[in-house]
């Protein structure tokens, strides 16, 4: 009913700008301002009043909102608010269900300054359910984000897909996902889930480089509570389920997860400004009054007399980091490695390292995941890797040995093998065996490797890694005492150049912030291929 | 065995901040003159040792290293495991590792301190305070094996450090003593008993203590009782030697001390008094030099009755002698300290003297380089005490860490900080938490007060929690400044423990105002990208911004304009604030000016890109927040998270040993009983539950180390 309206509205409009006005058209002129106007209201309020109270009593803000809130004020520019869904089924096509801009918000706006490509999906219509319409508004701002070189930053809150459209939902979703996939490497993609994602809908997060959550108001999950008490007769909440809690721990799907909305919107917008916007652009380097000769006095006391003895290595990169801010990534996923990013003087940096209070910072399955995809993005998009090590080995047992160590180890070394972005390399202390190879060791095209004076590289077996992860067993303390004495310093290693240099822990900032502006203009490129074939 | 030299190339390697952090004058200008001139007078200008040897550790072992430098004086320094790295081991010309962390088998271990000496070729020893400061034992067998102990001799150590001892040679040399019982208390009815005699209120102390530990105050019954177990129990851990006494409890009394050196000519000189009447369970917080409350005639006769008690045990050395004042001026022997008091660098800036100095020239048999009449006062000096604890609990229960950032506030004229830490240097249980004392001079003691607040503003202390607060809040008390204390001042000021600084309305706004500067600051970096050149350029210019502030459940809104050199802050649509913006958040402290005022220091400890600081003012770390106005007017829809309901569960308040768990999985408990006992810093702490309940879990075994906030147990 209302688009054979609209379409002759429009034609009128196209009359009043070229022919000289009439009274006719002037009249029609204004009805058509008006039903804009109209429109643009409807649009405002997204599935009604009602609907949007009851968002906001969940703990949610509307679709519109949000983007008001993670946008520089006043910023956005919406793209296809008039589009509405084209469903004849099921009585979809009745007017009230023609809602202007269907079920997700689109469009472009700033972020401190910076453009960004956003979608926010709109619970209020429809539950947020994808309707081919809605995937189409969705593909469209990625494809310019694509073209412009700009980050793509979904806001998930959907009920699925548009039941009603069948098909057509599905086609949308993968539309969606091979969207995704060319864009990956391309442009930054961050999802935030901020109510329910479930079904289908988890694979565009999944291929996005960045999925965080909301606690307690998100769920992630392939198959809801219902289906999974009707086929396993297994009771769980969504929370347990798919919540931010197994998601970031367990699982490792999401990469963090804020407290509400309103911190989950402001804490991406800090983050969003450590990553370029493309990958033809170079990492941000931000003004900053924290000078990159700063010494670190701090970090000469910090490892321990004794090698079996933790340290937190976060506080090695605070000591190392602009302001000592630290955006960590996954932080309680796998914490026997740290991955995140951080600034030196002014430029981002991805901070890898390992971390000697969980699990004596051995690699295993979960960590060789976790840092082997930070590696990658930091690759992808121009941004140095600075790797601090710390590294007893890789963890033995069947567990490990039966999951996949080797396959899954491999993607850590695959990664680092494959990285030709600036690579810098810190061994603070253990750097033993295989795993040595894998931290971005000079064999691996490491561009600088340094060592602290307690550093201690050396070859050892996977029975000698028993000993020092699961130290303190009776007899073989001898022996690791005499394994020890005989590697606990860095000459091993230096004598062959497989170090550039032993520094003091305190001038580490200094050179490490030298060296950054010497490679930035590293030039080094892996041979042609369609693409590689990492293990997977 | 177990020594270990710490190599030369190590010292070496650490020489840059070794050179700056040995360079610290412990010395105003004044003293370096006295000393210059009595070198002059001297004819026979040799030094007194060749070596000496510091049988202990942080702070003191540093500050006599440094008049051993002064001085030309090799120095050894002796160090457990868990100081390998420490600021004194690094300082000394040489090291020797003593032993394992716990200070009874590394600082407390004779025989390897012997072998030590024996090593090293030390020719004197100077215990510091502490350990085996006080230690007779120690001192017969360095007199044995020819070895200076720089103190004084074993009779007086031993006569003084027995408190019935002592009290029965002062009221012997007629110097006031504390009614009381004169021997040995046999059980808590025995205690109870004498209580009674003497009458409420008594204190129970150890015999052989000393520094507030094994003291309790009872006034009743009960608490007889309960003070007669706790100090029993820490005078054996403290002391091995669980005797204790009971003696009259002086109400509103001051700690005021006589300090005293005296040489093996048969001079001895009292030095003026230390006013220490600041102390929370025992242990002083804040000392000052001269004390109000005195005048010439009180000083005289403390000063002569200290003198005649140091001469009555035929003292020679540095010793103080501590005495209870009463409200009207009649003072008591308390005890006598033979020993370097921690304090004692008031003294050393209003006399002018080097009290260390005088030490190792009396103990290598040279006379005083001065006579009574040459001392004086001169000035006015003050001590805080900076802990690593956490004053809002009990007025400091210790804490523990690694000091993330540190720097001290020696920029500032007129301010001594004895050290013996660094930036990295960790706070562990094993040791006394104490970060430094840091000592002010002035002409008077308004000045020196004034010069110790903007010393601690500009202190920065990052990565423990530390006592800063107190200290700025005592110095600022109205009470504190007319000078009228005792050493009940703390808990009458605050019944109700220490809450930190109450805000005026007016500072409210000026913080409030001040963190609105911080969030312009941090907007206007946050937009300011050097490289991204294919973007417009902005961030040059700040548009003005609307945001919410809130601070202590109190919530304004602002407007913030950036102009040339000062932000400008409106609040609430009025009360329009300038802050002054010449200040780096990169920096750990800000000297900034609210309305063109005269500038301050404050301390922007923590903030978050979200909105989130935590800045230090006047002392006192707030948290406040600065959103801006969309996201404030949006969060009202957020949901409030219930936080875990806190009397369920107990949590060790602070970092410790588990002594004792005297309940068991099941148990009934009522609220406040005692269900656990852990001992930190050799201090033992009852934990008591804050409500009746069923014991549900015990996460905790007896001996076990526990971290602050780890769980003790939870209730059903």
């Amino acid at each position: 009913m209302l688009r054979p309206l609209l379409r002759k509205s429009l034609q009128s409009l196209w009359y009043t700008t070229s022919v000289s006005q009439s009274r006719c058209s002037s009249q029609a002129t204004v009805s058509i301002q008006e039903n804009i106007k109209n429109k643009r209201k409807r649009a405002q309020l997204g599935g009604g009043q009602k609907r949007i109270d009851a968002q906001h009593k969940k703990g949610k803000l509307t679709a519109r909102e949000r983007i008001n809130l993670l946008l520089d004020l006043g910023s956005f520019i919406e793209f296809d608010m008039f589009v509405e869904q084209r469903c004849t089924d099921f009585g979809m096509d009745a007017d009230e269900n023609k809602l202007p801009g269907d079920s997700v918000v689109t469009g472009h706006g700033l972020i401190h300054g910076r453009q960004a490509y956003v979608f926010s999906q709109d619970f209020t219509v429809f539950g947020g359910s994808l309707s081919s319409a809605h995937a189409q508004k969705i593909c469209k701002i990625m494809d310019q984000a694509m073209m412009v070189g700009a980050p793509v930053i979904g806001l998930n809150d959907s009920g699925g897909a548009r039941i009603q459209e069948g098909v057509e939902s599905l086609a949308g979703y993968a539309d969606i996902f091979q969207r995704n996939v060319m864009a990956s490497g391309v442009v930054p993609q961050i999802s935030l889930i901020m109510g329910p994602c479930a079904g289908g809908a988890v694979y565009s997060p999944a291929l996005t480089d960045f999925t965080f959550m909301v606690k307690d108001t998100s769920y992630l999950f392939i198959t809801g509570p219902d289906v999974v008490k009707s086929v396993t007769d297994e009771d769980v909440t969504p929370e347990e389920l798919g919540g931010a809690k197994p998601h970031t721990s367990v699982s490792g799907v999401a990469h963090d997860a804020f407290e509400d909305d309103v911190d989950a919107l402001l804490k991406l917008r800090q983050f969003y400004n450590y990553l370029p916007l493309s990958n033809r652009d170079p990492a941000p380097i931000m003004a900053t009054e924290d000078s990159a000769e700063r010494s670190c006095p701090v970090l000469d006391d910090l490892i321990p007399n004794e090698s079996t003895k933790a340290y937190d290595m976060h506080d090695v990169i605070r000591a190392l980091a602009d302001n000592h801010d630290f955006w960590e990534i996954m932080p309680t996923y796998a914490k026997n490695i740290v991955v995140g990013f951080s600034r030196m003087n002014g430029r981002t940096v991805g901070f890898v390292g390992n971390q000697p209070k969980v699990k004596s910072g051995c690699l295993d399955i979960n960590a060789s995941v976790k840092g082997a995809r930070f590696v990658r993005f930091c690759d992808s998009f121009n941004i140095p890797l600075i790797t601090l090590v710390d590294v007893p080995g890789f963890l033995p047992g069947t567990d490990q040995e039966h999951g996949g160590i080797i396959r899954h180890g491999a993607k850590l070394l695959y990664a680092y093998a494959e990285a030709t972005v600036p690579k810098i390399t810190v061994i603070t202390r253990k750097a033993y065996g295989g795993a040595y190879d894998v931290m971005s060791s000079k064999h691996l095209r490491g561009d600088i490797n340094y060592a602290w004076p307690t550093a201690e590289v050396a070859v050892m077996g996977a029975k000698g890694a028993v000993q020092i992860i699961f130290r303190g067993k009776d007899g073989q303390a001898e022996q690791e005492a005499e394994y020890i004495e005989k590697f606990a310093n860095p000459y091993p290693a230096a004598i062959r150049g497989y170090i550039d240099d032993i520094i003091e822990p305190r001038v580490t900032r200094s050179r490490i912030c030298r060296d950054l502006n010497i490679l930035a203009s590293k030039q080094q490129s892996n041979p042609w291929k369609k693409h590689a074939n990492m293990p997977l | 065995m177990r020594f270990i030299k710490i190599p030369s190339r190590l010292l070496s390697g650490l020489s840059p901040s070794g050179n700056k952090l040995f360079s610290r004058l412990v010395h105003d200008s004044r003293v370096l003159q006295h000393y210059a001139q009595a070198a002059n007078k001297s004819s026979t200008n040799d030094k007194p040792f060749d070596k000496i040897l510091i049988a202990n550790r942080g702070e003191i072992a540093c500050r006599v290293m440094r008049t051993c430098r002064d001085m030309g004086i090799a120095t050894v320094a002796i160090h457990s495991e868990a100081d390998n790295n420490s600021v004194h081991t690094l300082m000394a010309d040489e090291a020797v590792c003593v032993g394992p962390a716990p200070s009874s088998q590394s600082y407390l271990n004779m025989p390897v301190i012997v072998e030590a000496i024996k090593a090293t070729g030390a020719q004197a020893v100077h215990p510091g305070y502490g350990f085996l400061s006080e230690n007779k034992e120690f001192a017969k067998f360095l007199a044995a094996n020819n070895t200076a102990f720089i103190g004084p001799g074993t009779f007086a150590i031993d006569a003084m450090g027995d408190k019935l001892k002592s009290k029965q040679i002062a009221m012997n040399a007629k110097v006031n003593t504390i009614p009381g019982f004169d021997g040995v208390v046999e059980d808590a009815d025995h205690a109870v008993k004498i209580a009674g005699e003497i009458g409420y209120p008594v204190m129970i102390k150890a015999s052989a203590g000393g520094g507030g530990k094994g003291m309790r105050i009872a006034w009743n019954e009960k608490e007889t009782r309960d003070g007669f177990r706790f100090s029993s129990q820490e005078a054996a851990s403290s002391f091995g030697d669980d005797r204790l006494l009971v003696e009259k409890f002086i109400d509103t009394p001051r700690h005021i001390e006589m300090q005293i050196i005296a040489d093996s000519f048969g001079n001895t000189l009292w030095l003026n008094e230390r006013e220490c009447s600041i102390q929370r369970r025992n242990q002083k917080v804040v000392e000052e030099a001269p004390s109000t409350f005195l005048d010439a005639n009180t000083r005289r006769a403390m000063g002569e009755q200290a003198v005649a008690l140091a001469k009555a045990v035929n003292y020679k050395s540095a010793g103080t002698v501590e005495f209870l004042v009463d409200s009207k001026k009649n003072f008591y022997f308390l005890e006598m300290n033979t020993r370097l008091q921690v304090e004692h660098p008031v003294t050393e800036y209003i006399t002018g003297l080097d009290l260390v100095r005088e030490m190792i020239m009396v103990a290598a048999g040279h006379p005083l380089s001065i006579t009574q009449e040459d001392v004086g006062i001169n000035g006015w000096a003050v001590e805080c005490r900076v802990y690593a604890e956490n004053p809002y609990k009990s007025f400091g229960l210790p804490s523990i860490g690694r000091l993330s950032r540190y720097v001290e506030p020696t920029h500032i004229p007129n301010v001594r900080v004895d050290s013996g830490v660094r930036e990295g240097s960790e706070i562990s249980m094993y040791y006394d938490p104490m970060i430094s004392k840091l000592v002010t001079y002035g002409k008077d003691r308004t000045e020196a007060l004034s010069t110790m607040c903007s010393a601690l503003d500009n202190y920065v202390i990052r990565g423990v929690t530390h006592n800063v607060p107190l200290c700025h809040e005592v110095l600022r008390h109205p009470d504190f400044i007319k000078g009228d204390i005792s050493t009940n001042f703390l808990n009458e000021v605050y019944p109700n423990g220490f809450t930190g600084k109450q805000l005026s309305g007016e500072e409210h706004k000026h913080l409030c105002a001040i963190a609105c500067a911080f969030y312009a600051r941090q907007r206007l970096m946050g937009q300011t990208f050097l490289n991204q050149t294919r973007l417009p350029q902005m961030g040059k210019v700040m548009d003005t911004l609307e945001v919410q502030v809130k601070l202590e459940e109190k919530t304004v809104t602002a407007l913030v304009k950036s102009n040339d050199n000062a932000y400008e802050v409106s609040l609430n649509g009025s009360d329009v604030i300038n802050v002054s913006s010449d200040w780096s958040l990169s920096s750990p402290t800000q000297t900034l000016s609210v309305n063109s005022g005269s500038p301050f220091t404050v301390q922007c400890v923590n903030s978050s890109a979200t909105g989130s600081y935590q800045i230090q003012f006047d002392g006192t770390v707030f948290d406040l927040e600065v959103i801006s106005l969309t996201a404030a007017n949006l969060r009202a829809h957020m949901p409030v998270k219930v936080p875990e309901d806190q009397s369920l569960v107990l949590r060790s308040p602070m970092p410790g040993t588990v002594l004792s768990v005297s309940c068991a999985v099941g148990d009934k408990v009522a609220e406040g009983q005692e269900v656990c006992v852990i001992e930190a810093m050799k201090m033992q702490n009852s934990l008591c539950v804050s409500r009746d309940g069923r014991v549900k879990s015990i996460h905790c075994k007896e001996k076990e180390s526990l971290g602050e906030g780890d769980l003790i147990l939870e209730l059903e």
